[in-house]
């Protein structure tokens, strides 16, 4: 992607008398306006490589480590009982880790931007008048947003994988690592865009930080759902969480050992978060679009 | 103050108006209908008619007519200017134009396409130049204007070369790295002009575009203003700045809590005030000055006017517009409005 963009990006040919001409307007202005727009997104996040990489890779780093790694060696095991205890647990906190990395990459470098944008600097204006429909335009913000989101998992899950001490049993399934993440980098994204869109501006950065907490340790990032059967009114109140469908999502596929949700229910539910926060996103975009 | 003595000559493109008339029969009207731009028919590139915007009220209040029935026409090569007050309803009619506002009623067309039935189609007709700064400041200034070539259509190779040609004619060579966000006011404002005009839009629109600029900065906006509209750019402008109107437009609409309450050139609409203001000019330009009044205003202020005429008999005759120094478009307004501008 990045070779692709740098061959993209404008370097100094030299300047011609006469401009090029702009092509028509055409069925293909849409496509041409949609890839543009997301080159446009994706060249940003070459940019913010510094940002997005430390922002991206430090959470997981310090959890995994400390959890992981300092837990075992000091004996203070999570998960412990014995028996392979901790390495069950640092097995089950690799689904977790990729599905908070990806469900914050969506509601942090989504949500946080396009407030911003709208808000204080108004710099999505030239994006808006692209020749392109508005509900295009937020269609194509979730997918930079799942993109990013993607990338997000991508690096986390080589540190929750080989970080930990303790063995992790990975088994790749990946039709279900393909479809879920497809699901959860989709509905990340759109979330973020909800949030973004439909929050007073100025809310939006502390209402980010607000969510991430609950979300994070109530998203069976650190336990499986089936665990929690012990506080069974727990274990049905986190259902509205997306994050928990994500993380269960991702334990079916990377590892085995760790008994899950059933996959029908996940992926109904991933499915259901996707439609219903991508229709939440897209209008209120437009809402803020147009008046 | 010299009336120049007959010359049926067709006005010149300033501000040619009549005055002085000599009792010499001539046709009773012939002269007293054709502002400039429309003296010949050329291609319109923006129509409204009707056009309309409330915004529903918050719980308690009325609702806001902010644009109440516009009827608007804008030619091919024109440089179009809306005055009016903060509220007077530019920024919604401009909104409107531009696809963000959607109208309550009436249609509004840019480039003879329909901007509620094909805003997308709408969109490629038309340049922005926000009040506010909006460069995408996550790019450079040479980055500002690729993407936005990208966005219209062009290849890497050509939105390259359209950002050069960009870069060298606004001047922004040297800046082509920058951070947009380390460009000052100007600078900012022409990168943004050069930007909206890069795909060739059928119309530009400019809000309050000198706005918060320092005057050296303003008058070298002008100045670019004034080359594109040598190119036969089409602008659509709107400013609080009584003299950049008079200046710089070829009409302008005065526009008041969402309707037009004068639209004529500017050395028209300053002609018409001054009869108004009925100051101690002298009778015959007076008469000849209420004859031009008749073309923009409406029908009880011409009462007077046909009474005069009918002593009078008057005739064709011009006087250029220093007959009427000492009226400025800012007279016309408060005239008109009942309110300064900068209220």
């Amino acid at each position: 992607m990045t070779e692709t963009l740098a061959a993209d990006s404008p370097g100094l040919t030299p300047a011609l008398r006469e401009a090029p001409p702009i092509p028509p307007f055409s069925k293909r202005t849409k496509f041409s306006a949609f890839r543009s727009l997301l080159l446009r997104d994706m060249s940003v996040l070459d940019k913010d490589l510094r940002e997005f990489l430390p922002n991206t890779l430090v959470q997981p780093i310090l959890l995994v480590f400390t959890l992981t790694y300092v837990f075992p060696e000091i004996g203070q095991g999570i998960g412990a009982g014995g028996n392979g205890g901790e390495a069950r647990f640092a097995t089950l906190l690799l689904g977790g880790m990729v599905a908070q990395a990806i469900i914050f990459s969506g509601i942090f470098r989504v949500a946080l931007p396009v407030a911003r944008e709208f808000d204080v600097t108004s710099e999505i204006e030239d994006r808006v008048l692209a020749p392109i429909s508005v509900n295009l335009i937020a269609i194509e913000r979730i997918v930079a947003g799942a993109l990013q989101s993607f990338f997000a998992g991508l690096v986390v899950f080589p540190i929750a994988a080989f970080l930990p001490v303790t063995p992790i049993y990975v088994a790749v399934d990946w039709p279900i690592l393909i479809t879920v993440s497809f699901l959860v980098c989709f509905t990340s994204s759109a979330i973020g865009l909800t949030v973004g869109t439909r929050f007073d501006p100025r809310l939006v950065p502390p209402l980010a930080s607000f969510v991430a907490l609950p979300l994070a340790f109530l998203g069976c990032i650190f336990f499986t759902w089936n665990s929690l059967t012990p506080v069974l009114w727990l274990k049905y109140a986190v259902l509205i969480n997306p994050l928990v469908y994500m993380s269960e999502g991702f334990r079916a596929a990377l590892t085995e050992g760790v008994p899950i949700m059933p996959l029908p229910i996940i992926y109904g539910s991933l499915t259901g978060f996707t439609v219903l926060f991508t229709i939440l996103g897209v209008t209120g975009f437009k809402k803020r679009v147009l008046s | 103050m010299t009336p120049n003595s007959e010359s049926p000559t067709p006005s010149g493109s300033t501000a040619t108006s009549n005055s002085e008339a000599p009792s010499s029969h001539a046709g009773p009207s012939s002269e007293a209908r054709l502002p400039e731009a429309q003296a010949a028919p050329s291609e319109e590139i923006i129509r409204t008619e009707g056009l309309k915007k409330v915004y529903p009220g918050a719980e308690g209040q009325d609702d806001l007519t902010a644009v109440n029935g516009l009827d608007l026409l804008v030619h091919k090569g024109e440089i179009f200017g809306l005055l009016g007050p903060n509220g007077a309803g530019k920024t919604t009619t401009v909104g409107m134009l531009t696809t963000r506002v959607i109208p309550t009623a009436g249609k509004a067309f840019v480039g003879g396409v329909d901007v509620v039935a094909e805003p997308a189609r709408a969109k490629h007709r038309i340049g922005v130049v926000n009040q506010a700064n909006t460069l995408d400041r996550s790019l450079t200034v040479s980055e500002n204007l690729y993407f936005h070539a990208r966005y219209f259509g062009m290849n890497a190779k050509a939105a390259n070369a359209a950002t050069e040609e960009a870069l060298e004619r606004f001047k922004l060579v040297g800046r082509r790295k920058s951070e947009v966000r380390t460009l000052s006011g100007g600078m900012g404002r022409r990168l943004m002009v050069a930007r909206a005009i890069m795909h060739r839009p059928a119309v530009l629109f400019l809000d309050e575009p000198t706005a918060g600029l320092d005057p050296q900065s303003r008058l070298a906006l002008w100045d670019i203003v004034g080359e594109l509209h040598d190119d036969g750019q089409t602008i659509l402008l709107t400013t609080h700045y009584m003299e950049e109107a008079d200046r710089f437009c070829n009409r302008v609409a005065i526009i008041d809590h969402g309707q037009i309450l004068a639209l004529d050139t500017p050395a028209k609409l300053k002609e018409s005030a001054d009869v108004r203001h009925d100051s101690a000019s002298a009778a015959k330009a007076k008469l000849a000055r209420l004859r031009a009044l008749a073309r923009v205003t409406e029908g009880e202020k011409l009462d007077d006017a046909l009474q005069l005429a009918d002593d009078d008999s008057p005739s064709e005759s011009t006087a250029d517009g220093d007959a009427f120094e000492g009226v400025t478009l800012e007279s016309v307004f408060i005239e008109l409005t009942g309110r300064d501008l900068r209220e």
